[in-house]
């Protein structure tokens, strides 16, 4: 990807509120050419409302957005762009190949079908219904109807939501593939191992207003320390006044210190007898994101064990 | 990449492609479902053959009853496959993807008058039939095109009045409210018993109705009709059109989330 490769997604002290509650507030977006880009944030950030904005289903307030050189919303813009929405449907009784066929026709440069189906993997399950598929092959029919244009820009809101982890893999695949090609592509996740294995780049939304933007990388390092865990019988008080140890806290019976120099910090406390499973781990884009969102682990727990409870009923289905 | 179309519309092959394949895919899709298909083409024909002809007292029976059930049948899949499909097809979002596509809003109505004038088509032909056949009904040439063809085009104002409702109603209200609205409408318009022999001032609740008017030009092709000018009830069909086509276009504008 070359640095001066043309923005695609553009936008400007954008802000959205409903019935008083600021939803989107001032947010500037500019993506280029053959960029993942990961909009990350809470359920209720912003998020959505703001893939809406782009999209052209949801007027601004204020602020100005361009999209492949368009207003969202217009014929141009539609041509130019593809997106994955949450919690679609598509009609039961219609085959895979029928809606692809039927999709491909709505664009004035659309993929030629054979290759489409390659890139989403369609081969095997053209002749399905929608109602025959598992929920990894409806989000593959999904992405292949997003794509159908040959999109410069693609918006995917959660794209892997509830599949299991060959799933997103294959689907990662996908994504790589056509940001390769020179799409611009936004997506939204509550994966943060996803955001970390495929965005060049991270948007971290907080109640409406962009809090942090740079390298997934950046955004662990924007917390600049790492952890170390371990076991013991001393009293945390005695670890939390070491000098470089940032913060302590017990968890599962585990001391967690969060240390701005580890090799000070170790040996300080291997000076203490009864250390027993000590680890240290450099903290996770997750770490980052409850950290800078300022959200429970709890929360993002109960997401996966929504997920995971989805994923098992379409399992069992 | 197989074409070679450097803007960004569509060129008139393209456009063509689109039109028969949205056409196809409704119809498709449409057909796939027996338990839509079986109930809404028998339905008024089993009606029609068990007043008009099993329990006939009256040999005018036949000719007036093709006329009133026609308008009846074809009303029936008009308001069901808007009303009560826009709303199912806008619950899974369907309708949300096509809408962020670059798919224009007309392909997608084409295509739902298209499936409901198919569905006409076959109910007219069986009840035809079955008039021609069981009833005894004797009618010229041009008077069975008109009483083919007039409840066929009157399929559009149903089509834009589903489409509305379709619109603004919730999967699981449609179907409750489109049934309160059809046979209701259909007795009061008359398509059951004669408007004459109600009350009078029935007759001015049946002006307010749309499938009174179609049933009136119906019946105008035997001489049966209550004797108002054609272009009365044609023209009241035409503005109901126009007023729901206004508020369905809103709806589906305001309906972005």
């Amino acid at each position: 990807m070359q640095k001066q490769a043309q923005v695609l997604i553009e936008t400007r002290q954008l802000s959205k509120s409903f019935e008083g509650e600021q939803a989107v507030n001032k947010v500037d977006l500019s993506i280029r050419a053959g960029e993942i880009v990961a909009l990350l944030g809470a359920n209720g950030a912003g998020k959505t409302t703001l893939i809406n904005m782009l999209l052209g289903r949801l007027k601004p307030d204020s602020g100005s957005i361009e999209v492949a050189g368009f207003a969202p919303g217009t014929y141009q813009a539609k041509q130019l762009i593809g997106a994955i929405l949450q919690s679609t449907k598509l009609p039961d009784n219609l085959t895979v190949a029928e809606q692809i066929r039927l999709f491909l026709s709505y664009y004035a440069n659309p993929y030629d079908y054979d290759e489409l189906v390659d890139i989403a993997k369609l081969s095997t399950i053209l002749n399905k219904r929608f109602k025959q598929l598992s929920g990894g092959q409806k989000q593959r029919v999904f992405f292949a109807l997003a794509i159908c244009g040959q999109p410069k820009v693609a918006f995917l809101d959660e794209p892997t939501v509830g599949l299991d982890a060959e799933s997103r893999r294959e689907f990662w695949a996908c994504i790589r593939r056509l940001a390769a090609n020179g799409t611009s592509v936004l997506l939204t996740t509550h994966y943060m191992a996803e955001a970390e294995a495929l965005a060049d780049r991270v948007y971290l939304l907080k109640h409406g207003e962009m809090i942090h933007e740079g390298s997934p990388d950046s955004l662990v390092n924007a917390l600049g320390a790492k952890t170390i865990r371990f076991k013991s019988a001393t009293s945390i008080s005695h670890f939390e006044k070491m000098t470089a140890i940032l913060s302590a806290d017990m968890i599962d019976g585990y001391i967690q210190l969060s240390s701005a120099n580890v090799v000070q910090s170790l040996r300080e406390i291997l000076n203490v007898s009864d250390i027993n499973e000590l680890t240290v781990y450099q903290k996770t884009l997750e770490d980052a994101f409850l950290a800078l969102t300022g959200e429970s682990h709890e929360l993002l727990k109960d997401v996966k064990k929504k997920e995971s409870k989805k994923l098992s009923k379409e399992k069992a289905a | 990449m197989s074409l070679t179309n450097t803007s960004n519309t569509l060129n008139l092959k393209q456009q063509q492609t689109l039109y028969w394949l949205e056409i196809k895919t409704e119809l498709l899709k449409t057909f796939r479902e027996p338990s839509f298909v079986i109930p809404s083409l028998s339905f008024a024909v089993m009606f029609y053959a068990f007043f008009a002809l099993i329990f006939n007292q009256n040999p005018e029976m036949p000719a007036y009853l093709l006329a009133t059930y026609a308008v009846f049948g074809i009303i029936g899949p008009a308001l069901f496959s808007f009303g009560v499909g826009v709303a199912i097809e806008r619950q899974q979002g369907w309708i949300a993807l096509k809408q962020i596509s670059p798919m224009p809003i007309s392909a997608y109505f084409t295509a739902k008058v298209a499936a409901s004038m198919v569905f006409a088509c076959i109910i007219l032909l069986m009840m035809c039939t079955l008039a021609s056949l069981f009833g005894g009904v004797k009618m010229s040439l041009g008077q069975w095109a008109l009483t083919f063809l007039i409840p066929l085009i009157a399929c559009i104002p149903f089509c834009v009045i589903g489409l509305y409702l379709g619109l603004v109603l919730s999967a699981n209200a449609a179907p409750a409210v489109v049934n309160l609205i059809y046979l209701p409408m259909a007795f009061l318009s008359g398509l059951w018993i004669p408007i004459s022999v109600m009350p009078a001032f029935m007759e001015w609740i049946a002006w307010t109705l749309p499938a009174f008017h179609v049933a009136q030009l119906t019946l105008a092709v035997q001489g049966s009709d209550l004797g108002y000018p054609w272009w009365a009830h044609a023209g009241i069909l035409v503005l109901t059109t126009v007023i729901f086509a206004v508020l369905a276009r809103r709806a589906f504008q305001r309906m972005a989330i």
